[in-house]
């Protein structure tokens, strides 16, 4: 197997059984690497040793940890969901399902690395310390984006379909420019993850980007987590081979992992990571997972979807299989999960409170940071509004 | 002809000295787009530049016009000042989506936090006997998108100046070159800064007059010239204001002109229709509306697609259609 080759994992009976539903037969239905099974056990086969490696650092403590960060993102979800409900958000989008795709490629990151999310990143928002109630400022409609790009090296969310797979790939050769790759000191090599969906992947922008990324050899990770639907499309509406491939054709090492691992997970992005910081180019990963929850709080997935993958998938959570696995090696803590559920709730608490307090901005306000220099028209139309809002002032005044 | 700093050039080659200075003057700056290495871009306006700043700095990248937008916009991000070369106007809009929803966009978004100085320079315009896709005027569609910035030099020392500030800009600038004077000659100042940042969102007054305005900008300015020099021999004092920027557009100037002269005429290649034009005669009746002895006039292209090489001289704004404008708006 060359590097320049799509690399297919061992078949793994456990991970894509036959009656795994509306998955059979199509393009999800292709092997993937898996470091812990469903049911909680470690995956030992002689392919996976290279990954399991990768993991081998982790012990009981930081198990426990991947769990907060899953439990914390998922309560973090719900809340919102709940909030959307009371008419508090006009929109969200839900990361229900896919928390062990973020988690684990998110704390495989370095604090250096700069990622691209789309709009459902909220794992990644959690991993980089972004402020719960920042996050949902977009949700609100208080602001476009939320907080400082350059604080957390997190990129505001982007809702046009794969457009920052570009911006991505672009920061990334400015990062080779910038002399931050291949230099060999870990503190300093720099890499770039974009997170995407099989949506995407039928975007010219992601697939620009693939051609940019492989002749530029640029030092980007594109992570896909394919949830199976956009929308109300399932994976088939968009290709007939597995995702993975796709990096292939460009020349791009890609690998297909099981999105609900999250130690695989963590697995691969670091091995993506790596060969990215010390200047052996992009890594396409195809994180294969499941959107519990609808696409938005707009959607209605009983109008497509079956409740059978509904509840095969249900029983699939991410953050079950963690506990299993936890469990099976003796390092769950009772004690630590009621402080993690503790945690959560008082997440909760304060997104309600914070949330409901994240006034309107000022209506001149959208007059602000148009351009970063004097337009006229801007101030022209700026001052006209500033009157026009005077002269109620002066009316109520009279 | 050469006078200490000042030498004659076409507008292309002005430009190419604009951009060679941006290049010497800041590291971060770099030039992408398609041809513009070894062969110096299809017009040759980055000829020589690879050679000089190397492959990293001025760019031959594939051929896809949203991923080097896109491209573009992450590396400004990074810290640097991409100059995206598009080949010829008609190709801009696979990159459509990323110059409207994502450059310009991204310093609002984030609340100022971010800024993106990309920019775009885009040849355009007809006359030069091209086929399909490669004569078109579409500036008022990026005006049109807040956040941008659009300019269009019209003289080589204009090009020159103008070129160098919209990279300083920390703004997005759509910088569109009038293709069908790339080879028109002036003399350029080459030494100081000339007028400044101001050559961004000024127009300026470039023949004076006292009974009719003409505004013009890019390839129409010539044309407006030569109407106003015509008109002189008839006896009307035609006064020309090239706008520079459509966005913003100095409508100062120009309602300080008509305030004086009383009647306005506005050419440009781009269909009327929704133009530009029509928005400098909206702010022209809405602020001379008592100085006017006639309506605003406009002068430009059909709303029919770009016809072909050899009809487009009915399409564009000739000398005789603009000189018809003048004697309809001195007819009022």
């Amino acid at each position: 197997m060359t590097d320049h080759e799509a690399r297919e994992p061992a078949r793994d009976a456990a991970s894509t059984p036959p009656d795994l539903p509306d998955v059979t037969g199509g393009p999800d239905d292709a092997p993937l690497l898996q470091l812990v099974t469903p049911a909680g056990a470690r995956v030992t086969t002689p392919e996976t040793d290279a990954y399991r490696d990768r993991v081998a650092h982790l012990d009981a403590a930081a198990l426990r940890g991947l769990w907060r960060d899953m439990v914390l993102t998922r309560r973090f979800d719900d809340e919102a969901t709940s909030l959307q409900r009371q008419g508090e958000l006009g929109l969200y989008a839900q990361a229900k399902g896919q928390e062990a795709a973020q988690i684990g490629s998110g704390r495989a990151l370095a604090a250096q690395d700069y990622v691209f999310p789309s709009y459902r990143e909220h794992g990644i928002s959690h991993v980089r310390g972004i402020d719960p109630t920042a996050r949902l400022r977009l949700f609100r409609g208080v602001d476009h984006g939320g907080w400082d790009p350059t604080e957390h090296n997190v990129h505001l969310y982007t809702l046009v379909i794969g457009s920052h797979a570009l911006h991505a790939t672009g920061y990334a050769m400015g990062l080779q420019r910038d002399g931050l790759v291949g230099t060999g000191d870990a503190a300093r090599d720099t890499a770039v993850v974009t997170y995407f969906g099989d949506g995407a992947t039928s975007q010219g922008d992601v697939n620009e980007a693939l051609v940019f990324a492989a002749v530029n050899n640029a030092p980007v990770v594109f992570f896909c987590q394919n949830n199976q639907w956009a929308i109300s499309e399932p994976t088939t509406k968009q290709t007939r081979v597995p995702l993975y491939r796709r990096g292939g054709g460009f020349g791009i090492p890609s690998v297909r992992v099981d999105g609900n691992d999250v130690l695989a997970c963590y697995a691969v992005t670091a091995e993506a990571l790596e060969r990215a910081r010390s200047g052996g180019g992009p890594t396409f990963v195809e994180a294969f997972t499941y959107r519990m929850g609808a696409h938005t709080t707009s959607d209605d997935p009983t109008k497509y979807r079956s409740r059978a993958q509904e509840e095969y998938w249900l029983r699939r959570d991410p953050i079950d299989r963690l506990e299993a696995l936890l469990r099976a090696e003796d390092a769950w803590d009772d004690a630590f999960a009621a402080d993690v559920e503790a945690e959560a709730e008082a997440l909760g608490e304060r997104l309600r409170t914070e949330v409901r307090a994240l006034a309107a901005p000022a209506g001149a306000s959208m007059f602000e940071h148009v351009y970063a220099t004097p337009h006229s028209v801007v101030e022209r139309e700026s001052a006209w509004f500033a009157e026009y809002e005077q002269s109620f002032a002066e009316e109520a005044a009279r | 002809m050469t006078t200490g700093t000042t030498k004659t050039l076409t507008l292309a080659r002005a430009i190419n000295e604009g951009l060679r200075r941006s290049l010497e003057n800041d590291p971060k700056v770099l030039l992408m787009g398609e041809d513009i290495g070894p062969l110096g871009g299809v017009f040759r306006v980055t000829d020589g530049l690879q050679k000089d700043f190397g492959e990293d700095r001025v760019v031959d990248t594939p051929l896809a016009e949203s991923g080097i937008l896109g491209t573009a916009i992450g590396l400004a991000l990074r810290g640097y000042r991409p100059v995206c070369e598009i080949q010829f106007d008609g190709f801009v809009f696979p990159a459509y989506d990323q110059i409207t929803t994502q450059l310009a966009k991204m310093g609002y978004r984030s609340g100022g936090r971010l800024q993106v100085p990309v920019v775009v320079r885009i040849p355009y315009g007809g006359g030069i006997g091209a086929v399909e896709h490669h004569s078109e005027s579409p500036e008022a569609l990026f005006a049109h998108t807040a956040g941008l910035r659009v300019v269009s030099p019209s003289t080589p020392q204009d090009a020159f100046t103008m070129i160098q500030e919209a990279i300083a800009s920390p703004d997005p600038v759509l910088f569109f070159e009038p293709k069908g004077r790339y080879w028109e000659k002036g003399e350029v100042d080459l030494g100081g800064r000339g007028e400044g940042a101001t050559v961004l969102d000024r127009a300026r007054v470039v023949r004076a007059g006292t009974d009719l305005t003409l505004v013009a900008y890019g390839p129409t300015v010539a044309t407006a010239l030569r109407a106003a020099e015509t008109a002189a021999q008839e006896g009307r004092s035609v006064e020309v204001v090239d706008l520079r920027a459509i966005s913003p557009l100095d409508t100062a100037t120009v309602v300080e002109s008509v305030r004086r002269t009383g009647r306005c005429v506005v050419v440009h290649e781009a269909p009327t229709y929704l133009g530009s034009g029509a928005e400098v005669a909206a702010r022209v009746t809405e602020e001379c509306f008592y100085a006017l002895e006639a309506p605003v006039l406009r002068v430009g292209g059909f709303h029919t697609p770009y016809p072909v090489a050899k009809i487009e001289h009915d399409y564009l704004p000739s000398l005789d259609r603009v000189l018809d404008a003048v004697d309809r708006a001195f007819a009022y």
